[in-house]
């Protein structure tokens, strides 16, 4: 894995670009900066000053090249790459409270904007009047929405929300596709309608992904657990409680395995068997170098028992790459099917870049179904 | 001044009653729990037989109901079986716990610190120690975010 320090403020959101040589990405404040990859070096190419409140959640589409960003000033705004320049379209979303994640639909035709409203806004771009719509969803949604995502059908979007539950709506839009197929999680699927709710976890839901497929959604939540609901006739949520502190975002790497990390600052995997529809926990994924062993003299044994009531050598220093809490996770290579890389970036101000392989290898009893 | 001035009344209101967007949790019958059997609890500690005593314990934990006096009363004897565990006995105590029940017993820990009595903390402090090693951190965060509890 490599490790790039960008800034000593914590990253509250990344995107990349298409063929991952550009990352978006605020640093804690009002702007998004653009940098470039130039072999080891990450360059500052573009700043993206528009909004008037910290940027709290960023999409990069890759086929349109398209970014959209949206903020605690309660706006989004849409940049286009005109020349060298990235230029910005507002897009109001009518809501009265901070916006706190943004996501493309799969199509880049919409794209959802979960805020502090307790609604979700459905973007999606006008013709007629050149300008971006939205609609919204309301119901049932008691609290703020912290996650979202979309399902491979351009048509259904899971949110994670304050209110302690998952569900998956329909955010179908009439004026720009057609009636969406059946699928595992329903066949109507009308603007707004609820096409499952998570039950059984407490605890803010702090990240949501869909598998591959989107027969599948998992979800984090504060109170440590991780849950995967299957779609079906029943649709079956199995969780799993964690000895760890919460996770902060989850993905799917594969079908059937998922990396969440969160505030113990490394990544972990859980492994889904369907079969048994059982959650288990996979193992830890980041690999700490061995420090070298130095014997404590009788002085600093006395001292550390005076002090902390317990000969126990071990500093209090951590060991992971990300000296901070992992905030955000997203996949490089791969897609969630056969993920190869994936990117983590945290509080710490920096990212890493894991590779799956590296991983697998260098982790005996490290098994990606 | 017009006479509205005078009394302050106003400000005993609690406005978030008022709140339109308050968040109800839902509400889930908890009428007939009853916490753990007082009865079988007591036979069980007075043949000696602790692991079953906490096993007991750990039954209907009353966490939907809204009786105060259930919950106290759970919290007692929850407190009387672990203060008559030996401190050497602790650690096979929660090893025969599964997850739940070591949330669970967590749970309980903490509601015992809240109303410290005599010697319970000191009890309290042994079997938090040896539930944190079985549970882990997530554990005590279950306790903090649990909108329901013993």
């Amino acid at each position: 894995m490599s490790y790039h320090s960008f800034l000593l403020e914590p990253i509250s959101c990344h995107a990349w670009n298409k063929d991952r040589t550009q990352i978006a990405l605020c640093p804690n404040n009002h702007e998004v900066h653009i940098y470039k990859k130039d072999g080891n070096n990450w360059n500052k190419i573009h700043v993206l000053k528009e909004h008037n409140g910290q940027v709290t959640g960023i999409d990069w589409a890759p086929e349109s090249n398209r970014i959209v960003t949206c903020g605690t000033d309660r706006n989004a705004y849409v940049w286009t790459l005109k020349g060298d320049v990235w230029k910005p379209t507002l897009v109001i979303l009518r809501i009265n409270r901070a916006a706190r994640c943004v996501k493309w639909s799969p199509k880049e035709n919409k794209f959802a904007v979960g805020s502090g409203s307790r609604l979700i806004s459905v973007c999606y771009f006008e013709q007629d009047n050149d300008w971006w719509v939205c609609k919204h969803i309301k119901k049932p949604i008691r609290s703020t929405i912290l996650c979202l995502d979309w399902h491979p059908n351009n048509v259904l979007l899971a949110a994670g929300s304050c209110d302690f539950k998952c569900r998956i709506f329909s955010a179908y839009i009439k004026e720009v596709e057609e009636k969406p197929a059946p699928t595992p999680w329903g066949s109507k699927m009308p603007f707004g309608e609820v096409m499952f709710e998570s039950t059984g976890t407490a605890g803010w839901v702090h990240g949501v992904c869909f598998s591959d497929s989107g027969n599948r959604v998992a979800w984090a939540s504060h109170d440590s657990t991780v849950a995967v609901a299957e779609g079906g006739k029943t649709a079956v949520c199995t969780s799993l409680t964690s000895e760890t502190l919460p996770l902060l975002c989850v993905t799917f790497i594969t079908e059937n395995s998922l990396v969440a990390a969160g505030h113990d600052c490394y990544p972990v995997l859980f492994v889904y068997d369907s079969n048994k529809a059982a959650l288990s926990f996979g193992g830890k994924l980041d690999i700490p170098k061995q420090s070298a062993q130095k014997g404590m003299s009788a002085r600093e044994r006395f001292q550390n028992l005076d002090k902390k009531a317990t000969t126990d050598t071990k500093e209090a220093v951590l060991e992971s790459v990300h000296k901070n809490s992992i905030s955000q996770i997203s996949i490089l290579n791969g897609g969630k099917a056969q993920c190869a890389k994936f990117c983590t970036t945290g509080m710490d101000g920096g990212m890493t870049i894991w590779d799956v392989k590296t991983l697998e290898s260098a982790m005996k009893d490290l098994k990606i179904v | 001044m017009s006479k509205n001035t005078v009394s302050d009344r106003f400000r005993k209101v609690d406005v978030d009653e008022y709140d339109e967007n308050k968040f109800v949790d839902e509400e889930e019958g908890g009428e007939n729990q009853l916490g753990p059997d007082e009865a079988e609890v007591d036979s069980l500690i007075r043949q000696g037989n602790l692991m079953g005593a906490l096993q007991a314990v750990l039954k209907n934990p009353p966490i939907n109901t809204k009786n105060q006096n259930v919950k106290d009363r759970a919290e007692g004897l929850v407190l009387k079986v672990l203060s008559s565990f030996k401190s050497t006995d602790i650690e096979k105590g929660v090893q025969s716990l599964d997850k739940n029940g070591v949330d669970l017993l967590m749970k309980y820990i903490y509601k015992g610190f809240e109303r410290p009595s005599e010697n319970s903390s000191a009890v309290l402090l042994q079997w938090h120690e040896k539930a944190l090693s079985a549970g882990g951190v997530g554990c005590i965060v279950r306790v903090l975010t649990a909108r329901k509890t013993v």
